[in-house]
């Protein structure tokens, strides 16, 4: 019968060597007990990053303005979250390569109107005030046509929006409803009434935080903070931390794709970015069975250097 | 000729359990010569950071998510956490790159190579939901970036990263869960095929 010829990267020769002593559970508590007293002394000596969670009402006293104009690009469809697409709605184009667009396939799952879910359910949990109630009717009986020609006329002008005594200024009179709207929702937010509106839209028990971390992530105030932080996307800010804490170094390779062309200046970037990883991953996972890639460490030698003793027994 | 009791599930279980690994595999008291590196000790580093990290967190859970942003005690079981964490990532990673120069797949080890590897997605995937569960400022700055990555797959209208009760099941129920049964698996596999020899170089072998 044929022998099978031996594969170097695939067989190995029955060890026929000495064995020495080895007490596996000894090994193990020292590891254990090692890890726990280097813990605890990386623990006291660096503690921890906790930076406090903004809220609605942080925001919009800090900037009513930036949360002011959010709210206008809410209550118009213009926002990121209103243009964003699946799953949060029909408002944008699907990430994808050629054919492959998983998001598209999906659909709409985590269904947000930002005009009725940021801006006019929570002023209508208000209690009755008559100018908001009669702004609110006004909004809800004009055709959308009337509604965008109100909120282009106060978007056009709110370059100049001032906020003072409490109230938000823009020079418009044909905005309609849209300045006591926008108004009264700063005032809502600012008094934290927005930060519980947002989230008890889910009933009365929530651990859901979607829809104020949406509005969030349309405003600058947020974004602006975590490029202080060097967390931001172009900042390899997925493998940092907030202050000087090491972060998820591990996804150094995730983040290294979004500091590269194409991926950081195409639409389908984060699907690329995905993809690419994914073939990585399968690959790392699969060097068992690639020719070549599983020869790497053969010609790398570095195996050597680890077996040292051994190769220089051998040699001996 | 067998009898009832031979051909119980229970039986055959045990019988091909122990032929699989039997005591001295499971627990050696010996190893071969060439286990002779510094590169070894980050295996059990790994392991034993994986209890830190389990110890710490449980002790977390015992008064709910927030309370650590509160209490001295919190925040220091919290930097143990974090710090266990980064051991684990440090140790693991050595330890993937050492059995990849190693080329610690051969001699029918290529499960043991996968089970590792998979290992290591579902520990940066637990470490992610961790860190969207911190309800900080850091939780939501990730959160909301890392939405666009994953709604780009497909995946963010099942697994929604800005659903905080959603993340913190799976980082403290699920994911641990994986991880653990993987990580048994992994150490099994290494017992029962044991730590691979050294690449021959210079003699002709037949297997």
């Amino acid at each position: 019968m044929r022998k099978k010829a031996y594969r170097p990267d695939v067989d190995v020769p029955e060890w026929k060597g000495r064995y020495v002593p080895y007490d596996i559970i000894k090994e193990g508590t020292i590891a254990l007990v090692v890890v726990a007293i280097l813990t605890v002394a990386l623990a006291v000596v660096f503690s921890s990053p906790d930076e406090k969670a903004i809220t609605i009402k942080t925001w919009s006293n800090a900037d009513p303005i930036d949360f002011a104009k959010t709210a206008v690009s809410e209550l118009d469809g213009t926002s990121g979250v209103a243009h964003y697409g699946a799953p949060y709605n029909h408002g944008g184009p699907a990430q994808g390569l050629g054919f492959l667009s998983p998001e598209k396939w999906v659909g709409v799952r985590i269904a947000i109107n930002t005009a009725t879910d940021f801006v006019l359910n929570p002023l209508e949990a208000q209690p009755t005030q008559p100018a908001l109630h009669a702004a609110l009717t006004q909004w809800a009986s004009a055709s959308s046509t009337t509604q965008s020609s109100w909120t282009s006329a106060y978007a056009s002008a709110d370059a100049k929006m001032t906020f003072t005594g409490d109230h938000v200024n823009v020079p418009t009179h044909a905005a309609g409803p849209v300045p006591v709207l926008i108004n009264d929702l700063t005032m809502m937010a600012r008094s934290g009434a927005l930060d519980q509106a947002l989230v008890t839209q889910n009933g009365f028990y929530t651990t859901n935080y979607t829809k104020p971390l949406l509005f969030l992530s349309d405003g600058t105030y947020l974004a602006g903070l975590a490029n202080k932080q060097h967390l931001g996307g172009d900042q390899w800010g997925m493998m940092n931390e907030t202050g000087s804490w090491p972060g998820q170094a591990w996804l150094w390779l995730y983040t290294f794709w979004y500091q590269v062309s194409p991926y950081n200046s195409s639409k389908s970037g984060d699907f690329m970015v995905f993809g690419t990883m994914m073939v990585l991953t399968a690959l790392l996972v699969a060097v068992p069975f690639i020719p070549g890639l599983r020869s790497v460490p053969r010609r790398i030698k570095i195996y050597r250097l680890i077996w040292r003793e051994h190769y220089r027994e051998s040699e001996d | 000729m067998s009898t009832d009791i031979d051909r119980q599930w229970t039986s055959r279980l045990r019988r091909s359990v122990v032929a699989k690994l039997p005591p001295d595999k499971l627990l050696p008291d010996t190893q071969p010569a060439y286990v002779a590196s510094w590169i070894y000790v980050f295996g059990v580093t790994t392991m034993a950071a994986l209890g830190v990290v389990i110890a710490t967190g449980c002790i977390l859970a015992l008064d709910g998510p927030q309370w650590w942003h509160s209490s001295s005690l919190g925040h220091f079981v919290n930097s143990l956490h974090l710090w266990s964490v980064e051991i684990f990532f440090f140790a693991m990673v050595i330890h993937l790159w050492g059995k990849f120069a190693m080329a610690a797949w051969r001699g029918g080890r290529s499960l043991t190579w996968v089970t590792g590897a998979i290992t290591f997605m579902v520990s940066i995937l637990t470490a992610f939901t961790g860190y969207v569960s911190q309800t900080n400022f850091d939780s939501q700055w990730i959160a909301t970036q890392a939405k666009d990555g994953i709604n780009s797959t497909g995946g963010g209208a099942f697994f929604n990263v800005l659903n905080l009760g959603q993340m913190l099941m799976w980082h403290i129920v699920l994911l641990p869960i994986g991880a653990v049964l993987l990580t048994v698996l992994h150490v099994v596999m290494v017992r029962v095929k044991g730590v691979v020899p050294p690449i021959v170089e210079t003699v002709e072998l037949s297997a």
